[in-house]
């Protein structure tokens, strides 16, 4: 089943704020992981891991480099789990 | 039987003796562990004059409060005589009684004599047979999957498999990633006969072509060479080795229990290599392993302590759970040169 922007947004807001104590609001399309919400690397694995469990796709290292929005993560986890 | 299985007879179809050949135990079990851990203390505080961090990221990020570094005149061969010695007293047996040591370290600087050669001979084993294995973090578990098969196969009656590191000489203080996870520490098990299946399969592995990820940064030669490339610190690419743990090493735990032949409600224990408390919490997730299992959180006050974390952590759930002796024990190891091990034991 596709799964839609806004859902995969919500979802990656709930285990950001899970993982990092970063308010759900402030996770948006635009902002980035590093310099906007301030996500250490440990914690992007952490986030990472959980949300290949959640959405059921996977993220390969080199992909997780490239994901420097939380809208490229969107991108990238709607079409993975489309593929999927 | 006069035939091919006499000894000194011809085998069929050959004109040479037929040899004799050892026959073991039917099963092997852990008699005894015991453990040493180094005096000093190192708080996170200690960890952050060299590293820009602080005490609250690295509790949460790795579960690690306070570790122990052993002294500077204290050797890997002492605090593995220390461990050894105890797990050899609380199996009810004399040195003489250990006809083979197995020690597991990857932060022994000499490159030969072994460890165990040394260590065999101060417990006053020898002539035991000795050696060493490296196999980083999943070290112990290889020494006891090879200690309950040299039990079975009749090489041995009693191993002694010593898990040993001093971390704190081969890890730069300055080093971001790996600074505030690793410790020192020793930790022993003896391994001798039983009258009932003890010690499960070992569903074990390594993946050589991931090499780079968790290693020393140069060889010694290149050390000899070229001083200024540095001494051969242990290097990790975190993140990667993270989400290999993560998502590979479930699946090898999960095998383990069905190798045994039991569903996970018939653990009474979890204890895998501590590596990191959050790779501890995904892996018990992922196993799905009910509440009345408990799982071995030493991390917190000692660190990684590669090789010597699984029988550590045994040490200090048995002292905390009294009551889980004789229960089944989920271990599994896993580290550099992406070798792992895991298998199901009877807890001593």
């Amino acid at each position: 089943m596709a799964l839609s922007e806004q859902e995969i947004l919500s979802g990656l807001a709930e285990i950001v704020n899970t993982v990092t104590e970063v308010p759900v609001e402030s996770v948006e399309p635009g902002k980035t992981f590093t310099d906007d919400l301030e996500i250490d690397s440990l914690d992007m694995m952490q986030i990472v891991v959980d949300a290949e469990e959640r959405f059921g796709v996977r993220i390969p290292d080199d992909e997780v480099k490239n994901l420097k929005t939380v809208g490229d993560a969107i991108s990238y986890i709607q079409t993975a789990a489309t593929a999927a | 039987m006069t035939t091919a299985e006499t000894p000194g007879e011809a085998p069929r179809g050959t004109s040479r003796p037929t040899i004799s050949v050892a026959e073991g135990s039917r099963f092997s079990r852990i008699l005894s562990v015991g453990s040493y851990r180094p005096e000093r203390v190192v708080t996170n505080e200690e960890i952050c004059q060299f590293i820009d961090s602080s005490d609250e990221w690295i509790r949460s990020r790795s579960g690690i409060s306070t570790r122990r570094f052993a002294a500077a005149d204290e050797s890997i061969a002492d605090m593995a005589e220390i461990a050894g010695r105890v797990a050899i007293e609380r199996a009810g047996l004399l040195g003489a009684d250990i006809d083979a040591v197995i020690l597991a370290s990857i932060t022994y600087p000499f490159q030969t004599p072994s460890a165990a050669a040394v260590v065999a001979d101060r417990l006053g084993t020898t002539p035991a047979a000795a050696f060493d294995v490296s196999a980083a973090c999943a070290g112990f578990c290889y020494g006891v999957s090879l200690a309950s098969d040299m039990i079975r196969g009749g090489s041995a009656r009693n191993v002694l498999v010593i898990g040993v590191e001093k971390n704190s000489d081969f890890i730069n203080p300055a080093d971001r990633s790996a600074a505030f996870l690793f410790a020192d520490g020793a930790g022993a098990v003896v391994v001798g006969p039983s009258d009932r299946p003890s010690i499960a399969p070992t569903v074990w592995g390594s993946d050589g072509s991931a090499w780079e990820l968790i290693r020393s940064q140069n060889s010694w030669i290149e050390y000899r060479d070229d001083p200024e490339a540095g001494w051969p610190y242990m290097i990790m690419e975190g993140q990667s080795v993270f989400r290999w743990a993560v998502w590979q090493m479930s699946p090898v735990a999960a095998k383990a229990i069905d190798a045994a032949g039991i569903s996970p409600a018939d653990l009474t224990a979890f204890i895998p290599h501590q590596a990191n408390g959050r790779i501890i919490d995904a892996m018990a997730k992922q196993l799905k392993l009910p509440g009345t299992v408990t799982i071995a959180r030493d991390i917190t006050d000692s660190g990684n302590t590669s090789a010597a974390s699984v029988p550590l952590a045994m040490d200090r759930l048995l002292t905390d759970h009294p009551e889980a002796s004789g229960g089944l024990a989920l271990l599994i190891g896993f580290g550099a040169g992406l070798a792992y091990a895991a298998q199901v034991v009877e807890l001593p």
